[in-house]
């Protein structure tokens, strides 16, 4: 692993805070304002990108700057994992711009500039917590990220809207203190260090306490990857208007939980010393748990937005399940889902904001016969529900099938059985969307009767990218090959069996 | 000249406060931004002076110490110092609009009055002998009633109640002295540090049993905290922002210095140190569990304000290196804070007239930049990275949980959390709520920003905020580590 | 210089009116009565400085004529009566603001009766 010094992470970071200040004085010219988000977001993806192919090679690109915290300087690095997340939130950031500005234009909204602007600051953040290098560097951009969401969350001002984000307020701002005594402690069991594959916790305190910490950790993250019991927010944040929620609360804020999930246990604590502390089982059935219940809770909710909330609840646990079973395909299999469920799940959430600005409908009742005026949104909805179901050709099955294979692998089948059930739940829970959509309503042919094309053209780009993830799963961003590469590096090396598609 | 420096940081004021009158009050805004702007440079010349060749010691009238009165600048009465000459500026430049109406009279007066609370603060900082310190402390109370005292009619009354308290406080100070001075015969802060027995002598507990006790009062540590709320509260808003944030930290200051310097913290009066100890941990709690019960905008921020002075004892009475680090740090961001905070809600009762938080209904609409300070402010006081509030509660809570007291980490998680409800609380009124009903002394909801002599000090300090928590750490290692006691 | 306190009845004194001070602050609703309590209080602090310096035996600090090597041991410790000057000054400032205050008190609520006042400021 050879590691060059270079400021390009901290730029890829930067380039949407400038963006942000713009954007906020350009309020007055709705056309310069977009133009910033555009334009930042494709410098970003530019620079995450033409970090790629060193990455894949092993190079790792390395940004220190001044020090924040004793000990802990401001500390970037990119190594495949962080690549991944960049990745996703980097190339998402473009699409979901295009998307809001027809969605923004098309519901006459106020306040656009303060949106775009802390939808900037929100991807900058999220870069951040991707190549962060330390603790401190991924706490404060973590922070920030939850910070810049709050004018997102209640971007509508009405009475539903402030009380949503009183409580992702509540939920979130609670759990960063939880994860900043959880970081303190670490500090002083192990003063400046770095996340290291491999993790620097092991022997520097007693089990007990060991364990201890990891659930301090387990909690403060939690809260943002939505492990049940601490997911009450997800569902109240829907309150958002949808970009919102298929950018930030499908793809970004949920993937920065996640995300710091796996950090934790394989670059700080270590695989091993999880399961030497046992704490990987306890995850694992939090995990299991999540991803039954809600799915379960997401069979009993008929607006469509909370239905998809639900659905993200149960399907993010999948990537804690795999890092919390520990075996190098399960970890494949988690981070590779780390992105193909974004791609999906943002199609889904694409689809609900496309009906909503066309007819106003919110509730899975009155989509009664759509599918056949809207054929683009709901045939994108369709591929993106047999994504997030498991089905072969789809980037789904391709994460499922490795944390199947994983799970045998570190000796518990029963997770198998979990995720078959999920399937089968999150077919059930899909499929009347799609029927009634489809087959319901006055029996009148198909029309092409769609919101405007910056609405319905980024859900088909996404639709399609999750069936290209499923049958390519290297094409463009070489995701699959980073999710190997990152789940490799967390083991001792030695030969590795890995499934699914080449490279 | 500049071999002056040390005593010309307090006596740039007071030229300036005897100047004033003699000159038939007249240009009283003038003579004061000169001599705030000397002491300032004074200040940050002795300041440099003191981290590049080692403390300053300068000998008033050229008596050498222990019979004459010296003032020491080391790198922590530097940055104090140079603290309070900064906010007094910033005020003093905020202050304008609110006395443009006063008669010449009056406002040179209130000038030269500033200026005396600003020489007497400063001459707090920098004395090396404690009952000069007993001497500047009055004189700057002195002051402080006088100038908060021209708030309007309920000011007066809780004035009253300040001065009796305060005199009682420094009563209670100039007694531990007197304890002091039998013991050892010198007032002298360096010649008494030496001379005092290392062992818990009962008189030893006794006399800093009585200075903690002034000085806790002094710095509105719970439960002596009583004449904070109303004295704050209605107090006029050239001052508020100046006083808030520098008062009430210099007596914490100088119950610092006297802890640290003059005894010695290890082999010295264990028992009032422990006692300000749990002190402050219930006035971390009890400063936010009241702050949330106010609809007074400045009344919260008062409350907040006996919170936080329960943090830097907090740090003050754990007394490890990193506890320190976190309560001097602390002086320095929580000042920067408060003041934007008080300055940002006093220029909004004074350009729109409202002071509850219901009424901040739709502020942000009509002062953007103001109500922009104040978030970032709040953010800080609630202590999110990358603003100042994060980075000194962090050396904070590591301090607590290195001394093993997890009750302290407890208290300031807890703070933290209940501070994000009731700063949010204004937050949400000011961006998120529409205003309905019509307020007086505004007509609609364009945009009327405060005047550039009020605001440029509120944006100034809120970036001041970012920037103290970005660049923390060369604050720590340039300024507060040389500082710290050896 | 040692202290024999429990032996001299000034410390007595000193105590006597510092307590009697306090409770003059707290105890009356008047609030000149406040003010007195105040500067008794004071008064009790002066009274405990002077009394360090004194000695057995001896004089007011001034030389005599003549006196060119003055034996320190006649001489009563000036420093704490220099001390107590100034704080006698701290006192008649604090009482000059504090009557200041009370009459601007008087003129806008007409009463100087604690309770009284604080039932017209609700």
């Amino acid at each position: 692993m050879e590691i060059i010094a270079n400021h390009r992470p901290l730029v890829a970071v930067a380039v949407s805070l400038v963006a942000a200040v713009a954007i906020l004085l350009s309020r007055r010219h709705p056309n310069l304002r977009e133009s910033w988000t555009l334009v930042a977001a494709v410098t970003k993806l530019a620079i995450v990108v033409s970090m790629l192919p060193g990455v894949l090679e092993g190079i790792v690109y390395e940004s220190r700057s001044l020090e924040i915290l004793p000990g802990w300087s401001l500390h970037l690095k990119t190594d495949p994992f962080g690549m991944v997340f960049a990745l996703l939130a980097a190339s998402l950031w473009i699409v979901t711009s295009l998307y809001s500005i027809g969605y923004m234009r098309a519901g006459g909204y106020t306040h656009q500039a303060g949106y775009f602007a802390s939808f900037a600051v929100c991807v900058s953040s999220a870069i951040g917590i991707a190549f962060a290098a330390n603790l401190a560097t991924f706490f404060l951009f973590y922070e920030i990220l939850t910070i810049a969401t709050y004018p997102l969350v209640v971007h509508r001002r009405n009475d539903e809207a402030i009380g949503g984000g009183r409580k992702y307020l509540a939920y979130t701002l609670i759990a960063g203190q939880v994860l900043l005594v959880a970081i303190l402690w670490a500090a002083r069991l192990s003063p400046g260090a770095s996340f290291s594959p491999g993790g620097f916790l092991a022997g520097t305190a007693s089990p007990t306490s060991l364990r201890v910490l990891f659930v301090m950790f387990m909690i403060g993250i939690g809260v943002k990857a939505a492990i049940m019991p601490l997911h009450g927010w997800l569902p109240a944040a829907m309150v958002a208007p949808t970009p919102v929620s298929a950018l930030l609360h499908a793809v970004a804020v949920v993937k920065a939980g996640t995300f710091g999930c796996v950090r934790i246990i394989g670059f700080v604590f270590g695989v091993d010393l999880v399961a030497e502390l046992g704490m990987g089982t306890v995850l694992a059935t939090f995990a299991a748990f999540t991803i039954v219940i809600a799915s379960l809770r997401a069979l009993g909710e008929d607006h469509l937005k909370r239905r998809l909330a639900y659905s993200t609840v149960s399907q993010l646990s999948y990537i804690v399940l795999g890092a919390a079973l520990g075996s190098v395909t399960a970890i494949v299999g988690a981070i590779f889902h780390i992105a193909a469920h974004g791609f999906m799940k943002i199609t889904l959430f694409f689809c609900a904001g496309s009906i909503y600005t066309k007819t106003h409908k919110e509730y899975i009742r009155d989509l009664k016969g759509l599918g056949r005026t809207m054929p683009v949104t709901f045939g994108a909805f369709t591929i993106g529900a047999l994504g997030l179901a498991g089905m072969p050709l789809m980037a789904g099955f391709l994460s499922k099938w490795n944390l199947g294979l994983g799970a045998l692998e570190s000796g518990q089948p029963v997770v198998v059985f979990v995720l078959v059930l999920s399937g089968l739940l999150n077919f059930a829970y899909f499929f009347p969307i799609v029927h009634t959509a489809f087959f319901d309503g006055d029996g009148r042919g198909f029309r092409f009767d769609e919101a405007s094309p910056l609405i319905w053209a980024p859900l088909a780009l996404t639709a399609v990218f999750s069936i290209v993830l499923g049958v390519a799963p290297n094409y463009g961003f070489h995701f699959y090959e980073l999710a190997q590469q990152a789940a490799a590096s967390l083991f001792a090396p030695g030969p590795i069996m890995l499934a699914g598609g080449g490279s | 000249m500049m071999e002056n420096a040390p005593v010309l940081i307090l006596l740039a004021p007071l030229t300036g406060a005897l100047l004033i009158p003699l000159l038939g009050f007249r240009f009283g805004r003038a003579v004061t931004m000169a001599s705030l702007v000397a002491s300032l440079f004074f200040g940050l010349s002795s300041l440099a002076q003191s981290l590049s060749a080692g403390p300053v010691h300068y000998h008033l009238a050229g008596w050498s110490p222990p019979w004459g009165i010296e003032i020491v600048v080391d790198p922590l009465s530097g940055v104090v110092a140079s603290l309070v000459s900064a906010m007094a500026v910033l005020a003093a430049m905020y202050s304008g609009p609110f006395l443009a109406g006063w008669t010449r009279r009056r406002a040179g007066t209130f000038y030269s009055v500033y200026c005396l609370l600003v020489s007497g603060l400063v001459g707090i900082v920098i004395t090396g002998d404690l009952f000069n310190l007993y001497v500047f402390l009055e004189i700057s109370s002195l002051s402080a009633y006088a100038l908060l005292s021209t708030g309007g009619s309920r000011s007066i009354v809780a004035v009253f109640r300040y001065l009796l308290i305060g005199t009682v406080a420094a009563s209670f100070y100039l007694l531990g002295v007197g304890y002091l001075y039998a013991m050892t015969g010198t007032l002298n802060m360096a010649d008494m540090s030496a001379r005092l027995p290392n062992d818990d002598v009962a008189v030893l507990v006794v006399a800093a049993s009585f200075i903690v006790i002034g000085l806790a009062i002094k710095a509105a540590l719970f439960p002596l905290h009583g004449w904070l709320p109303d004295a704050y509260t209605y107090a006029p808003g050239p001052v508020v922002g100046f006083i808030a944030a520098v008062m009430a930290k210099v007596s914490a200051y100088a119950l610092y210095r006297i802890l640290y310097y003059v005894f010695d913290p290890v082999g010295g009066p264990r028992q009032p140190i422990e006692l300000l100890g749990w002190a402050s941990v219930i006035a971390v709690v009890a400063g936010s569990l009241m702050a949330l019960a106010q609809k007074d905008v400045q009344r919260m921020l008062a409350y907040s304000s006996i919170g936080q002075m329960g943090y830097i004892m907090l740090g003050i009475a754990i007394g490890s290196p990193l506890a320190l680090t976190g309560a001097v740090l602390h002086v320095i961001n929580h000042a920067v804070m408060k003041g934007c905070l008080f300055m940002a809600v006093n220029g909004v009762q004074w350009k729109v007239g409202v002071f509850r938080v219901r009424e901040f209904a739709g502020m942000a609409k009509r002062l953007p930049w103001t109500m922009g300070a104040f978030t970032v402010a709040a953010l800080s006081m609630v202590g999110l990275p990358p603003t100042a509030g994060f980075f000194s509660k962090y050396y904070l809570a590591l301090a607590a949980i290195e001394s093993g007291h997890l009750s302290f980490l407890f208290a300031l998680v807890l703070s933290s959390l209940l501070g994000a409800v009731y700063f949010f609380r204004v937050i949400e009124y000011a961006y998120l709520k529409t205003n309905d009903e019509p307020i007086e002394a505004d007509a609609g909801t364009e945009v009327r920003e405060l005047d550039a002599s009020m605001l440029v000090p509120v944006v100034a300090l809120a970036a001041l905020v970012l920037l103290l928590g970005i660049f923390n750490q060369t604050v720590v290692t340039m300024l507060v580590v040389p500082g710290l006691p050896s | 210089m040692t202290i024999e306190a429990l032996s001299s009845v000034n410390y007595w004194l000193a105590a006597l009116l510092f307590v009697i001070g306090l409770y003059g602050i707290l105890a009356p609703p008047n609030l000149v009565r406040k003010l007195m309590g105040m500067n008794i209080m004071q008064t009790a602090v002066i009274v405990f400085f002077i009394t360090l310096g004194y000695k057995d035996d001896a004089t007011p600090p001034i030389a005599r004529h003549g006196d060119h090597e003055p034996v320190v041991r006649n001489y009563i410790n000036p420093l704490p009566h220099t001390l107590m000057l100034t704080a006698i000054v701290v006192s008649v400032s604090t009482t000059g603001v504090a009557l200041a205050l009370l009459i601007r008190i008087h003129r806008r609520f007409g009463t100087l009766s604690e309770p009284e006042l604080l039932e017209k400021l609700k």
